[in-house]
């Protein structure tokens, strides 16, 4: 009696069921990284003696309940936001140990003595919409990029590349380990230069 | 005798496709561990605000998200429309963040419990007393550095 081979399974569709499970997969998950605004809050320790500091290295940028902007007291455009932050943190009015010598600005006495000493103010009411916020925020941060871009280039004219590129070659955890080396010092040089002195007081009730 | 004798046939023999389906669900592997699923449902509106001063916000492991925003429209019966915080999946209240937080950092391992980040991720039109409020509480339990999420995209989107 000759012997039955059982019947082979055919295989065929295999293929196809995997396909529409890897095509189901790959339409449903997203590969998204967040990009944002890193920001650091103040520690809540408060201040025994608050630093005294000239009322011309302020800079106040206020955001009303209304959306409105209020820049060193004057209703201002948002557009106009970027520059006039720029020319304000660029201004280096200081002279002796305070002068500024790669500052470009106006070296107007009433304005900040030198980017060190700079402090940008943002104050906002709780009815601010985050939006707006965000806006504002994103001005201040461009304008301190633009100014550090303005240096790193010419610092290192030789890299071909801004700060705002070196700083993100620097975070990607793909570039060797050598050149995160040569770019950190240069980085840090860039930030003191200019370093970020955003201030942002608790919001109070502005009637 | 046998009467399924094989022909043997002049032509070439088929490629086999056996190993199609190996070569194919290698790939859908891949894709599943490579892929991270969105771990909580979202329960607020979250359109978020337009920045283009950006920067990435690599390795989620070291991110702790708060989401806010008004409640999506089919909790809005039970929830109302005002903004509300929510943490994982399910609506709270300010004075649970910093309780959050601080599970959230425990839960981490030992040596990323002091490089966590705290992305906001806030709908645009919330008002900004509920996001002071957040980051009073994150003040309180030391968690301070944080991050605005927003999409990419010029300033001028936020404004209308």
């Amino acid at each position: 009696m000759a012997k039955r081979a059982a019947p082979e399974v055919n295989a065929g569709s295999m293929a196809d069921i995997a396909f529409l499970l890897l095509i189901f997969f790959l339409v449903t998950t997203t590969i998204e990284t967040d990009s944002g605004l890193n920001r650091k809050l103040p520690p809540m320790e408060d201040q025994v003696d608050p630093p005294i500091i000239r009322e011309k290295n302020i800079f106040t940028v206020l955001v009303s309940k209304n959306d409105q902007l209020l820049v060193e007291e004057e209703l201002v455009d948002i557009a106009d936001l970027r520059s006039l932050a720029i020319s304000f943190l660029d201004n280096g009015g200081g002279v002796g140990d305070e002068a500024c010598d790669y500052c470009q600005g106006e070296r107007d006495e009433t304005s900040s003595d030198n980017p060190d000493k700079a402090i940008i103010s943002l104050k906002n009411d709780r009815e601010t919409s985050y939006k707006v916020y965000i806006a504002v925020q994103n001005e201040l941060v461009a304008a301190y990029n633009d100014l550090r871009n303005r240096e790193f280039v010419r610092l290192y004219p030789n890299l071909g590349i801004n700060f705002v590129e070196a700083q993100k070659q620097y975070d990607d955890p793909r570039t060797s380990a050598d050149t995160s080396e040569d770019l950190k010092p240069k980085l840090d040089q860039v930030k003191s230069m200019y370093p970020q002195k955003l201030s942002e007081a608790e919001s109070n009730k502005l009637n | 005798m046998s009467k399924f004798k094989k022909k043997k046939g002049g032509n070439l023999p088929a490629i086999s496709t056996a190993s199609l389906p190996d070569i194919v669900f290698m790939l859908l592997f891949f894709f599943m561990v490579a892929t991270v699923m969105r771990d909580s449902t979202l329960m607020v509106v979250n359109k978020l605000p337009a920045a283009d001063q950006i920067q990435k916000l690599d390795k989620k492991d070291r991110v702790m998200y708060i989401y806010a925003g008004k409640p999506s429209s089919r909790y809005q019966d039970k929830y109302g429309t005002s903004a509300r915080i929510q943490l994982n999946d399910k609506f709270a209240s300010v004075d649970e963040v910093g309780a959050f937080i601080l599970a959230e950092r425990a839960s981490k391992r030992q040596e990323l419990q002091n490089v966590l980040t705290t992305a906001l991720k806030v709908d645009s039109d919330t008002k900004m007393g509920l996001i002071q409020d957040i980051k009073q509480e994150l003040r309180k339990v030391q968690a301070l550095k944080i991050n605005y999420t927003t999409r990419v995209g010029d300033y001028t989107q936020n404004l209308n």
